[in-house]
């Protein structure tokens, strides 16, 4: 077999990178399953029978509402990457579709949205949702969260929709369909690989935000998982084992949900680039 | 069925005028074929009666009732795109029977009528595939099924044929003139193919820079084109133009002085004057007839196509004129070989400076 050596080169810093890019995770993992003991002595081994616990998951069961935690954070992420992709690809297709004043305004708009952090206006966010009476609601981070993703997710889809020819639109316009049935029944269902990658773009830095949850629903079991975890961390002694469980805990559906829109998402971000 | 009218249609994106003062009626029942050069307006026309595009100032009647602010599906209108335009993600079917769904066509109904459809344009088999798993010209079929499905009272077709081969262009241009037959349907259709605006139209309206240039049945444009424009873009291969002058004027006659020679035609009196700058048209058929009358034009031959039944003899003139003359298919004819066309009195086509088609008597 002939193999090029810039595809050796260009395959070896892919492999580094992806032992980078997994070696924390892979670290929580096997550290997740030892003693306390074992964490410190070798935090490169795998856990074997002398060194095998599970005792952080126990504490992590026994000492904090874990499962409820974990459902907050589940209902906060669902519902607002829900509510993104459904109101971005809208106004997307309004934006791309129709000519009407403001139009180009409101683009420039939302892509401000994008450059400026949301985290600026946490002061003026946090004494809004307390002056609505939504502090320690799950509603106030979907909102939160719901137009810090909504910027972004309104510029990719955008570009996906214009993608799509204008003769299909058309078509379906001859045919006497309404203009809604032509998002719903045309345009949804061609941006799908577009909505994955929305999604997966959206949902990691949602699930793992610690700053909006921490300021604006820190109790009155509505915590998310995040910041659930950091009740296991002290000041002065931190519950390494628990710690390493939870977040153990943590990972797992937003792998679940990543390899449920992988397969759109390499056909997303490669479909603008070729043909 | 019904017929269409355009009143003074006028079209501009901003500041760039693309249409006006189209006046245009087509009968119910027509074949009306729009041709011209890309960027003449043509498909824009097209859009504009489709409703896809709202004009500048005009008005637009179908069936004896404007439309100018119907949306395209309550003017019955069906219409089959260039690009097909078929909805990738569905089935042969559904793509037939998606405008339908929405029309309140109960279900037995529509499933007849898909069916008649693919029945008809030979796509049964092939009703649950997806468009990308179809050849062109079956995608060109389905695209046309869509349309016949919403039993539309006028058709449109925008450029159908130009992404399909030579060969299935033929074809495909016959299933479209049966298609017309069987269905008596009104038909617009708008082509750059001056052939196949020849050969399906019942009515040509050649459009250029916006305008249209003339309106008549094929043969009459070809015999009669009315300025320059439609002299040189109706016809295959291109109608000869040679610069020329009025040498002489006596009676009902005017003689036209070009390549070297001399033609006296008869022209009504007053249309032409003496020393007049003319431009005369021959088609390159009439110029391999030798006839009495015939003026003879001495010219050295540049290239011979053979395409058979004729052979196209690319010469040029003593004058430096380049002509085209379409001679016989056995004519031994050979390119750097000394030729002389024949240029016969009646076929002749004069036009003035403007390029409007001087009048002549027969």
């Amino acid at each position: 077999m002939n193999v090029r050596p810039s595809r050796i080169a260009v395959h070896i810093a892919l492999i580094l990178y992806t032992i980078l890019a997994l070696g924390p995770i892979v670290l929580i993992l096997i550290n997740a399953f030892k003693t306390r003991r074992a964490i410190f002595a070798d935090p490169l081994g795998f856990p074997d029978s002398r060194t095998f616990t599970t005792i952080g998951f126990d504490r992590v069961f026994a000492n904090s509402d874990f499962g409820l935690y974990f459902l907050n954070s589940l209902t906060v992420t669902v519902m607002s990457l829900g509510l993104i992709v459904l109101i971005g690809a809208m106004a997307a297709w309004a934006l791309t579709e129709y000519r009407f004043r403001g139009n180009t305004i409101l683009s420039l708009y939302l892509a401000i949205g994008i450059m400026v952090p949301i985290r600026l206006g946490s002061v003026s966010i946090l004494r809004m949702m307390v002056e609505l009476e939504l502090v320690n609601t799950l509603t106030a981070l979907i909102l939160v969260y719901v137009a810090q993703g909504l910027p972004l997710a309104v510029l990719i889809l955008g570009e996906f929709i214009q993608q799509i020819p204008k003769d299909l639109r058309d078509a379906a316009r001859c045919d006497g369909v309404s203009e809604y049935r032509i998002f719903g029944s045309i345009i949804l269902p061609l941006i799908r690989p577009a909505i994955a990658t929305v999604a997966v773009f959206t949902m990691v830095p949602i699930w793992n935000d610690l700053w909006f949850p921490l300021i604006l629903a820190p109790g009155g079991g509505k915590q998310t998982v995040t910041l659930g975890v950091q009740q296991f961390i002290g000041q002065y002694v931190t519950d390494w084992n628990a710690v390493l469980a939870s977040l153990t805990l943590a990972i797992a559906p937003i792998l679940v949900l990543y390899l449920l829109f992988s397969r759109y998402l390499v056909r997303g971000l490669t479909a603008g680039a070729v043909k | 069925m019904a017929e269409v009218s355009l009143h003074g249609i006028a079209k501009s994106f901003g500041a760039t005028e693309i249409l006006r003062d189209i006046d245009l009626n087509v009968e119910d029942g027509e074949f009306v074929v729009f041709v011209g050069p890309s960027g003449c307006g043509k498909s824009t026309l097209l859009r504009i009666i489709a409703g896809l595009e709202t004009v500048s100032a005009g008005e637009i009647r179908i069936g004896g009732k404007r439309v100018n602010e119907m949306p395209p599906a309550e003017r019955k209108i069906a219409m089959v795109f260039q690009s097909y335009a078929l909805y990738p993600h569905m089935s042969v079917y559904k793509n037939m029977a998606f405008g339908l769904k929405f029309a309140k066509t109960n279900k037995a109904e529509l499933d007849r009528r898909v069916r008649q459809a693919a029945e008809a344009l030979k796509l049964s088999a092939l009703l649950h595939r997806k468009p990308r798993e179809l050849s062109g010209g079956q995608r060109q079929r389905v695209a046309i099924g869509r349309a016949i499905v919403r039993e539309p009272s006028v058709f449109l077709f925008d450029e159908p044929l130009s992404n399909l081969d030579a060969a299935l262009r033929v074809n495909t241009r016959l299933e479209i003139a049966k298609l017309h037959r069987d269905l008596g349907a009104t038909m617009i259709y708008v082509t750059h193919d001056q052939v196949e605006a020849m050969t399906l139209a019942s009515k040509i309206v050649v459009l250029n820079h916006g305008r249209i240039e003339q309106v008549g049945a094929p043969l009459e444009l070809y015999r009669s084109p009315r300025n320059l424009f439609v002299a040189a873009f109706i016809g295959s291969p291109r109608m000869n133009l040679i610069k020329g002058r009025v040498s002489a004027l006596s009676g009902g006659n005017a003689t036209l002085a070009f390549a070297g020679t001399e033609v006296m035609i008869g022209a009504e009196a007053g249309v032409l004057l003496q020393g007049a700058e003319v431009t005369i048209g021959i088609r390159p058929e009439h110029m391999a007839e030798r006839r009495p009358e015939s003026a003879a034009l001495e010219g050295c031959v540049d290239a011979v196509e053979r395409l058979g039944e004729a052979s196209l003899v690319y010469m040029t003139l003593i004058g430096g004129e380049d002509v085209i003359v379409r001679a016989a298919g056995d004519d031994p004819v050979a390119p750097g070989d000394r030729f002389t066309a024949h240029v016969p009195s009646r076929a002749l086509h004069v036009f003035d400076a403007a390029g409007q088609a001087v009048r002549m008597r027969a």
